[in-house]
């Protein structure tokens, strides 16, 4: 298992050369010239040329791409064009925010969803079943944004249980930390509980008519027993690969949730840096995001031999 | 009959669909069995054999069938009143089971120790330490290797009889009164299959415990059975001891069950129709080598299995070749080898003279043609969303035949085997196995082959259905020359049908010549071992007596 680690390790290297080429070279090939945006609109040719100089950006493009490429292997994502502040500190101090929300929302994910599939399939057919899905229909179909200003308008305006809006950090004490991130999480999340649930409802209807489970009902188990140390453990491998993959997507998923929730998390941080064309910021958090991407799916590919002892590497 | 040790009684069972319109599936069903007793309930599929056992058990699956009437008494207690928890008490302590198909009934994901465990978990209050040594102790009653090895094994990691063995010892842990085995050894290899029946018979005689044995194989009810249900559309139509039943059956039904178990003497051989050779097969081989995956630079390579060793025959028309084995000797690997289905690693296939081992797919079309298999399975080996018309003329249109004749072809052909002409335009799920396994024989007919391969093609069949088929086998041959390479592991199948057998373990050849000398006289000891493990090998099935 440490061998098949270390060499699913080794070939994400290449991914993540092609992935950084890709990145560099998607960026300069598209139209428009950050030294123009950062001048602004009455600077002079002369003024435009001396910022591209500063930059760097009339080296030749290879070059640019070496240079580029040998600072970031020292960790020094560069410098943000607009702001002139180092990128890697701009992505730490947004780090915590977009790690936070994510991690709750994949264990109100979780929490929610595996639960909700097991007893819709348990109960195929019944109310709890058709509820089930008929509030995953509305998970999905309904934009995240929506979800987000639904629910503050009913937990955090109407009720007035939870804050509107804002981020906290763990400094502040839990109860500040978890009150704020409670609601954007349950929006992240309302589109992977509908996905996971029906996940875990169908692989759960497979399993539930396998022969295996005919033999633990005849042994005398009780019905818990059956469903969640017998069905579940089986159903779990397309289960964990939804959640892998949900985990890779939630990105799209963070950067509207923040910006509805007005927390100063990645997201934002990247909505700005598109808009402003500041390069070294987007390519350090793509480059960030696929590299986690790559992580999630390795430790995905892993459990699945922790699930399933007839999987081994 | 003493009445005071009867364990388990079933009267006047009652089941039915569970929908707006319900179909009786029991007819009112009844029978009992005495402690240390065997009945076996016989009979076709569809017959109410599982039903009658899953009522017992409590296992109905609940949206579609439930008991109506009856009494199902467990040491007098009514089980069909029994409340679930009630019934969750009984089942694994008092009452247990075994099934079919081992490689299934076991979680794949839970090691073999922790699924023995839990039945001693679920039912007793004894500490862990107590329950290991319990465990153990089973294992060892099943007569199973390393047991501290096989505590800890997965399902995956152990062969079919083993699984079976392990299915045994979890069923018969708790001491339980009555024990129902639901085709427990119809998956397994003959060999293994007597030995499970042994092992059966056996724990049953240490413990008391009074079994209801369900097969369709009268083989094996004369190898295990005290008493015999014979069961028929939900009715038991003939009961009685088991001499008594297979010696003089009252039922004209439980007759032609009888007669319809083929003999394991083989037939005649029948007159050669020329000497046209149309498969010939030499050094035949086929290696597998594990996948290297996208990282081969950085392993050693693996060695390889051979699952087909130098392996050599040749078919004449209208001749019959029966490749018999145990399950993994190869048989079906070679069948796809020499379809080419799969590519062989060495060796020649020729058919009609042309070597078609080493063609490129697109040279290999004009051959495929000439070599037309039958699966075993025919509720999988037609596709459900075609009409049978559509599958029996896609190949020869693929071929540049007019959509007019092959359709004509068809209807000729659906007559041939046996199916009304309105069949050409209705669905696979509209017809029952036999007759879903005919069309299978007429779409394989439609391309005109010269050898057939059938892979257990009546394996999946009950044994009239299977007699007739066979005859169809027969008839064919007789008509249209055809070649047959029969691949089966129940010699009772080879011995009717063969002119020739090629007996295989482990992808070689132990032994080949004619049937009539390698069933009738076997010289290999594998063969010999094969013939006297064969089930009901003590009596003659078309005489109604012991065999002589």
């Amino acid at each position: 298992m440490l061998g098949y680690f270390i060499r699913r390790l080794l070939a994400a290297i290449p991914v993540m050369l092609v992935l950084a080429l890709s990145v560099f070279l998607l960026l300069r090939l598209s139209p428009g010239d950050p030294a123009v945006i950062i001048a602004g609109d009455m600077a002079s040719p002369e003024q435009v040329a001396s910022i591209r100089t500063a930059l760097g950006l009339d080296q030749p493009i290879y070059t640019q791409f070496f240079i580029w490429m040998g600072n970031m292997l020292q960790g020094d994502f560069g410098t943000s064009l607009i702001s002139q502040t180092s990128v890697m500190t701009m992505i730490t101090q947004r780090l915590e925010p977009t790690v936070s929300l994510a991690l709750a929302a994949i264990v109100f994910t979780v929490l929610i969803s595996v639960p909700l599939g097991v007893i819709a399939a348990w109960r195929q057919g019944s109310w709890v079943d058709n509820l089930v899905m008929s509030v995953s229909v509305v998970g999905f179909s309904v934009p995240v944004f929506v979800i987000g200003y639904i629910v503050i308008q009913v937990f955090a305006i109407k009720l007035g249980w939870l804050p509107v809006q804002g981020y906290r950090s763990l400094d502040n004490g839990f109860g500040e930390f978890a009150s704020r991130l409670v609601l954007p999480a349950l929006t992240l999340s309302s589109v992977y509980i509908a996905l996971i649930a029906r996940m875990t409802r169908a692989s759960m209807l497979e399993v539930l008519k396998e022969d295996y489970i005919r033999t633990a009902r005849a042994k005398g188990l009780g019905e818990r027993l059956v469903l969640f140390r017998h069905a579940l453990r089986n159903a779990g491998v397309p289960i964990l690969t939804v959640i892998g993959t949900g985990f890779a997507l939630m990105v799209s998923g963070v950067v509207v949730t923040e910006s509805v929730f007005n927390i100063p998390g990645l997201g934002r941080l990247i909505i700005d840096a598109v808009l402003a064309r500041d390069y070294p910021v987007i390519q350090a958090i793509i480059l960030l995001t696929a590299g986690l991407y790559v992580f999630i799916n390795l430790l995905i590919d892993l459990s699945y031999a922790i699930t399933d002892p007839r999987i081994r590497y | 009959m003493s009445t005071d040790n009867i364990v388990l009684r079933v009267e006047s069972l009652v089941v039915e669909t569970v929908d707006k319109s319900p179909k009786p599936i029991l007819k009112g069903v009844s029978f009992e069995i005495q402690a240390g007793e065997t009945l076996c309930l016989v009979g076709e599929s569809g017959s109410g054999k599982s039903v009658s056992s899953l009522t017992t058990v409590g296992l109905l699956p609940s949206g579609s069938l439930r008991a109506v009437s009856g009494r199902v008494e467990l040491d007098g207690e009514n089980l069909l009143q029994a409340t679930p928890k009630r019934l969750n008490e009984l089942r694994g302590s008092r009452m247990a089971m075994i099934f079919q198909e081992p490689m299934t009934a076991l979680n794949p994901v839970l090691s073999v120790g922790k699924q023995l465990d839990e039945v001693l978990a679920c039912h007793t209050k004894t500490s862990t330490a107590q329950r290991r040594t319990q465990v153990l102790d089973a294992l060892e009653q099943v007569h199973l290797p390393d047991i501290q090895r096989m505590y800890s094994s997965f399902p995956h990691q152990l062969s079919g009889g083993q699984r079976q063995r392990i299915m045994i010892a979890m069923a018969l842990l708790l001491k339980p009164r009555l024990l129902i085995a639901d085709e427990p050894t119809t998956a397994l290899d003959v060999t293994t299959q007597h030995q499970i029946l042994k092992l059966i018979r056996e724990l049953q005689q240490k413990h008391g415990t009074a079994v209801l044995f369900i097969t369709h194989d009268m083989g094996v009810v004369v190898d295990i059975a005290d008493r015999v249900c014979v069961m028929k559309t939900g009715k038991i139509v003939e009961q009685g001891p088991v001499r008594q039943v297979l010696s003089t059956p009252k039922e004209a039904y439980t007759q032609c069950l009888l007669t319809a178990v083929p003999s394991l003497t083989p037939r005649p051989p029948r007159p050669a129709r020329g000497p046209r050779q149309v498969l010939d097969v030499t050094g035949l081989e086929k290696e597998f080598v594990p996948s290297q995956g996208l990282l081969s630079w950085f392993r050693r390579a693996q060695a390889g299995t051979k699952a087909v060793n130098s392996v050599s025959f040749q078919l004449q028309e209208g001749r019959t070749l029966g490749i018999v084995g145990e399950s993994g000797s190869g048989k079906s690997t070679l069948a796809r080898c020499v379809m080419r289905l799969i590519s062989p690693t060495g060796g020649i296939v020729r058919i009609n003279g042309q070597d078609i081992s080493v063609l490129n797919s697109r040279s290999l079309k004009p051959h495929r043609g000439c070599i037309q298999m039958v699966f075993q399975d025919p509720y999988r080996s037609l596709n459900p969303r075609l009409t049978i018309g559509q599958s029996l003329i896609e190949g020869p249109m693929n071929y540049g035949k007019p959509r007019n004749t092959a359709m004509l072809k068809a209807k000729e052909l659906l007559e041939l085997v046996g199916l009304p002409p309105d069949a050409i335009d209705r669905f696979p799920h509209q017809f029952s196995g036999g007759q879903r396994q005919r069309i299978a024989i007429a779409r394989a007919l439609a391309m005109e082959p010269d050898v057939i391969v059938a892979d257990e093609a009546v394996s999946a069949l009950d044994v009239s259905v299977q007699a007739q088929v066979l005859a169809l086998f027969d008839d064919i041959q007789q008509r249209f020359g055809v070649a047959v390479l029969f691949i089966t592991h129940d010699l009772r199948v080879a011995a009717q049908i063969c002119d020739d057998v090629l007996v295989m373990q482990r992808g070689q050849v132990v032994e080949y010549g004619p049937a009539q000398q390698v069933l009738g006289n076997p010289q290999a000891a594998y063969t010999r071992q094969l013939i006297d493990v064969a089930p009901g090998r003590s009596w003659d099935f078309a005489a109604f007596a012991p065999a002589s």
